[in-house]
């Protein structure tokens, strides 16, 4: 929930007046005093780096000491990296499905917290909660339940592959991974549906009524080509949000088992300790291009939608 | 400083909306009940919805419970049983091996400066760029510093670590200028579209008053922002209170680490100690948990304001 949907229409000169209508004189001294500490600092933590990053990459740097330039070779080695390559495959495998899962869920209640129910508030209050539990903290809670309770149901149940820990099998880890995300981030999903849910005019629903259709076709007819822009927000910031998975990877199956469940980010971070400082760096700056990609795209569509 | 914009009271509205469900569902209610439909809350809607609640409450109820229990019985390996006796040690231990209140106040301060710096370098520039639009380096400023939305923190990690080594900033500090320069583009997008709405009459009559930008902006300008500065507030708050990656990479010093970093002493010692672990767990969770239910009207709607509004 940190990103944001769409840049505003960029202001038109009518729209914001100069203080003073004499247009193009000096501007006042404590409006760069006001600006410089922002430009400053922000060059300085994020621009620096991300410079200094992209320099690296083609280089042979470990990090310290010497280093040639050796041009695309990092890049290309990219292609031809299996641990790379499955690391991309399980990143973009877990956010498609999580972003499916969190926003059907999410959907359903918010369409159930908008209807006429009692105690609204407390449920509300009740599923918003997830939201402001640390990732990593919730993912060691639910460790120990897939370790411990789940296997002991499994076992009880008779049911061979929960008895054992799902987070020990390769091919079962992330679906462990998907569970605890889609916890922590329905509420947020949810807040926004609402919002959308809300914007439904009342009377759309009394038509509807009045030519005899019923609950689920409303549901289907008017509910959600109405909320579509809010899809569209949901299914964008949780693909953002998703890919940049690692706290709760940490918690849970820190890559594990092997490194079956080990994201993008957490392959980037290796190259800290690993010693192919200038090939991760080479990682990052592709996994930047996805990530702007993506980025351009929901500006294209916010823009095209306006604002919802 | 009564005067409220016009647009000020429309963005609040879909999110005043939110929380009470009050006022657009309100008439509707109303038409509809006089034309006979179905008015009476569902009772079967709301025994679904509280079955569904439950997934949220499980692993909340096992770490309260867990918490509570003695060592011996918090290895037997049943998550849902009620503690019996009900120990407080596994508190008083986590306490001690985490060294709670030094990481509890690490992990305040860092917030602290993030939702502090965040909302005030934000208005700062947004007021900056929005007064002076007309002018190539504020234009360029806005979206040079909205890019950062485009730089997830992975790629810039390696080189931010470097760096914040380099400059001695390996430590609490370091890690809240990250959280507020990650913070900021969010931050500016926000104020700037509010910025935009606040007609420029009123500050013109600040200033034939005799006010300097300095006056105007921190007595006119910055009250009129405090619903935006909440919401920018809420989500500082959110990310950095419960980050775990950036503590983590860039403080050196394990002692100067935040609540959400010093519970992974619980993955390699002590790791049988599930009371123990467990109390550790709930007491970094309960702050935010308790914080937000006094003030969830204002988190549910500024949520809401920042990702739909933004």
């Amino acid at each position: 929930m940190t990103t944001v949907i769409a840049a505003p229409p960029p202001p038109t000169r009518d729209t914001v007046p100069p203080p003073s209508p004499s247009g193009k004189r000096r501007v006042e001294p404590i409006y760069y005093a006001f600006l410089l500490p922002s430009l400053v600092i922000f060059t300085l933590a994020i621009t620096v780096p991300a410079i200094i990053g992209i320099f690296f990459s083609f280089t042979n740097s470990i990090g310290f000491g010497d280093w040639d330039f050796i041009g695309l070779v990092n890049y290309a080695a990219l292609f031809s990296d299996p641990a790379i390559l499955q690391s991309y495959l399980f990143t973009f495998s877990f956010a498609v499905t999580t972003v499916i899962v969190v926003n059907v869920l999410a959907f359903l209640l918010a369409v159930g917290l908008t209807a006429r129910i009692r105690a609204k508030t407390a449920l509300r209050t009740v599923f918003v909660i997830p939201m402001v539990v640390s990732g990593i903290i919730i993912a060691y809670v639910f460790s120990f339940l897939f370790s411990n309770s789940v296997p002991a149901l499994g076992q009880a149940l008779g049911i061979d592959w929960l008895s054992e820990s799902i987070l020990a099998n390769p091919d079962l880890a992330w679906i462990g991974i998907v569970i605890v995300t889609a916890w922590q981030s329905i509420p947020g999903t949810l807040l926004i549906y609402i919002a959308g849910l809300l914007s439904i005019p009342g009377d759309v629903y009394e038509a509807a009524d009045l030519d005899g259709a019923s609950k689920r076709q409303q549901l289907w007819r008017i509910t959600l080509p109405l909320v579509s822009g809010y899809v569209v927000i949901n299914v964008i910031l949780g693909l953002k949000n998703f890919l940049n998975a690692y706290d709760i990877i940490i918690g849970l199956t820190n890559g594990g088992p092997g490194t079956a469940t080990r994201s993008i980010p957490m392959t980037i971070i290796t190259g800290f300790t690993g010693g192919d400082y200038a090939y991760q760096m080479a990682n990052a700056a592709m996994f930047f291009i996805i990530v702007v990609v993506i980025s351009v795209i929901q500006l294209r569509i916010s823009r095209g939608r306006n604002s919802v | 400083m009564s005067t409220q914009p016009a647009l000020a009271v429309e963005n609040v509205d879909a999110a005043a909306t939110l929380t009470d469900g009050k006022p657009r569902r309100g008439p509707a209610r109303r038409t509809r009940s006089s034309g006979g439909g179905g008015q009476r809350p569902s009772t079967r809607l709301t025994l679904l919805l509280v079955l569904c609640s439950i997934t949220v409450l499980i692993p909340l109820y096992v770490t309260v419970s867990m918490a509570f229990k003695t060592q011996a019985q918090a290895v037997d390996g049943n998550a849902f049983s009620l503690p019996a006796p009900f120990s407080v040690d596994g508190f008083v231990t986590a306490w001690n091996l985490t060294d709670y209140p030094r990481a509890f106040i690490l992990s305040v301060l860092i917030t602290a400066g993030t939702v502090a710096g965040t909302v005030i370098l934000g208005a700062f520039a947004s007021f900056a760029i929005t007064r002076n639009w007309n002018r190539r380096l504020f234009r360029w400023s806005f979206f040079y510093l909205l890019a950062a939305m485009f730089i997830p923190f992975p790629v810039v990690a390696l080189p931010q670590i470097q760096l914040t080594g380099f400059a001695g900033l390996d430590n609490p500090v370091g890690v809240t200028i990250l959280h507020i320069m990650f913070q900021l583009s969010f931050s500016i997008l926000l104020f700037t579209a509010f910025l935009r709405s606040i007609p420029a009459e009123l500050e013109e009559s600040a200033r034939i008053d005799g006010a300097t930008t300095w006056q105007t902006f921190w007595q006119l300008i910055f009250p009129l922002l405090a619903p935006m500065s909440a919401t920018v507030g809420i989500f500082a708050f959110l990310a950095s209170w419960n980050d775990f990656m950036m503590p983590s990479l860039i403080t050196s010093d394990p002692s100067l680490q935040t609540l959400p970093v010093v519970q992974s002493i619980f993955q390699t010692q002590f790791s049988n100690n599930y009371n123990v672990s467990f109390a550790s767990y709930l007491m970094a969770m309960a702050p935010a948990i308790i914080v937000f239910l006094f003030t969830q009207r204002w988190v549910m709607e500024g949520v809401t304001q920042g990702a739909v509004k933004g």
